[in-house]
């Protein structure tokens, strides 16, 4: 039996009209905006499904555009997004794609940040304003935000996990839940790792310099 | 320390001599390791929101698809004149409808439980705090109260339209507003979950039916009569009324009701007052379609 907070059931706080499409755009886009570490400077939304027929009535498309500037889902500047758009410089897509997805709510967001260094994400909002990330540069991954999280894009190569875990241990960084994902054996890989206390940019330095299989830190 | 069932928040309550607000709190300390200070500066803060979003919602002039909105205001100055149900009653129902339409037109709002139902507990709180000049705190316990009981039917049966049905939400909202306005008036908890089971009953099985799939018609108006389900059965229960039906069974008969639903009639638009001609013809010019 799942066991609900009270702040479940009165809360959250959070920009209307819908938990789903509102809500859980704008958490979708503020999780890019936190991946992407540098502003970002161009961006292309791809709506599907249930956010791609009444995405404009409820707001999602405002609710993605002040996730990417950086509003959390309860910041009343998600309104004004297309203007605050502009004044920063932003470049915004938005596609309403008709192609089937597994979830009614999904997003594909590819973002491109003022190093020039590109990411795409795929995620689903899947109600009550909470999200899933499904894939981060074309590789399957399954993240939800709830968490501090820590993602690592490195080489699959045996060893490299293990300097991870080491380095968060010696913070006493602990380790909630850890999943590993990678498109091939000897390829690209990510490791997903949920921790209970937040992850300070010193030590996500650290990672990105213990070994030359690790290509990218991201925090969320 | 924990319950999960009507039935054992009653027993702790009366063995340890505590309102069902108390009795929530300490559930909230002991499950999820935090403290009274920090749960207490959380929902002081959801109550500060509620706040702002009736102040604000009642000057919402259309909302972002310009289906809703002013219409919280035309009832509150109608009632200034006199009503046929009583200006406090008209007070605390515009407060209501003003939270949703805020909500519609993209307004900070707080889920209770969820978006489409957020304006039921607020409008009927906060305008009793403000008549009855309650302070502060008391309106805190309350909003724990209200947790409470939307706690247990989110564990027994549902919160969400797409599940169960406008029961879930609205019918959830009011069930949780009703206790939440008898033990802030002084009720005991058997008082307090018997106006909640009752709020339950009074829309067994209504349905969710949005037009265009919008948190709009027949939202707005739905939670104008929560609002008035919630006044309501507070009063029954106030004046010494019981539920026959306890709690935890009204409860379960909404989730099974909610099962029980076609999926026409469960959010998806498709159904009910979505599938009407006028709302077809509405949704045309309101324009809504994002392609």
């Amino acid at each position: 039996m799942q066991r609900y907070s009270v702040f479940d059931i009165i809360g959250p706080r959070m920009v209307g009209p819908s938990s789903s499409h509102t809500a859980g755009a704008a958490r979708l886009a503020y999780t890019v905006h936190r991946l992407a570490g540098y502003d970002v400077r161009r961006v292309a939304f791809t709506l599907y499904g249930s956010f791609a027929e009444t995405g404009r009535g409820h707001g999602t498309d405002k609710a993605l555009i002040g996730g990417i500037l950086g509003f959390a889902p309860d910041d009343m500047r998600i309104r004004d997004a297309y203007e605050l758009a502009q004044e920063a410089g932003l470049s915004v897509e938005l596609i309403f794609s008709q192609e089937p997805m597994p979830h009614p709510n999904t997003v594909r967001i590819e973002a491109v940040n003022g190093r020039g260094e590109s990411i795409e994400v795929l995620g689903e909002s899947i109600g009550g304003g909470s999200i899933r990330i499904t894939a981060i540069n074309g590789l399957s991954v399954e993240l939800t935000g709830e968490y501090p999280t820590l993602i690592i894009q490195h080489h699959d190569y045996p060893g490299v996990i293990a300097r991870v875990t080491e380095i968060l241990a010696e913070r006493y960084i602990n380790i909630a839940f850890m999943r590993v994902f990678r498109h091939a054996k000897n390829a690209d890989a990510f490791m997903i790792i949920e921790t209970d206390h937040q992850v300070e940019e010193q030590v996500k330095e650290s990672i990105l310099a213990s070994c030359q299989e690790i290509s990218k830190v991201f925090a969320v | 320390m924990d319950f999960t069932t009507g039935k054992e928040l009653l027993e702790l309550c009366r063995a340890e001599g505590i309102t069902i607000a108390e009795a929530m709190q300490r559930r909230e300390e002991s499950v999820f390791e935090t403290n009274r200070r920090e749960i207490r500066a959380q929902m002081e803060e959801n109550l500060s929101v509620m706040e702002e979003s009736i102040r604000l919602g009642m000057d919402t002039k259309r909302s972002q698809s310009g289906l809703s909105g002013g219409d919280a205001q035309r009832l509150l100055r109608y009632s200034r004149e006199g009503s046929a149900s009583g200006r406090g009653f008209c007070t605390a129902v515009a407060a209501s409808m003003a939270v949703v339409e805020w909500n519609a037109a993209m307004g900070r709002i707080v889920a209770a439980p969820t978006a489409g139902a957020s304006g039921i507990l607020p409008g009927t709180l906060l305008t009793l705090g403000q008549e009855r000049n309650l302070p502060r705190e008391a309106l805190v316990d309350a909003l724990f109260t209200a947790g409470a009981v939307g706690m247990l039917i989110a564990t027994h049966a549902t919160v969400a339209g797409a599940d169960g049905g406008c029961q879930a939400e609205t019918g959830t909202a009011a069930s949780m507003a009703a206790a939440a306005l008898v033990e802030a008036l002084g009720g005991t908890p058997r008082m307090a979950l018997d106006a909640g089971a009752m709020a339950l009953k009074n829309v067994m099985g209504l349905v969710c039916d949005p037009v265009g799939g919008l948190v709009e018609c027949p939202c707005v108006k739905r939670n104008a009569m929560g609002a008035a389900n919630a006044l309501l059965c507070a009063d029954l229960a106030l004046a010494g009324i019981q539920s026959v039906i306890p709690f935890d069974d009204a409860v379960s008969s909404m989730a099974a009701v909610g099962r029980a639903l076609p999926s026409e009639l469960r959010e998806t638009a498709r159904g009910g007052l979505a599938a009407t001609p006028a709302a077809q013809a509405c949704m045309a010019c309101a324009g809504y379609k994002g392609s």
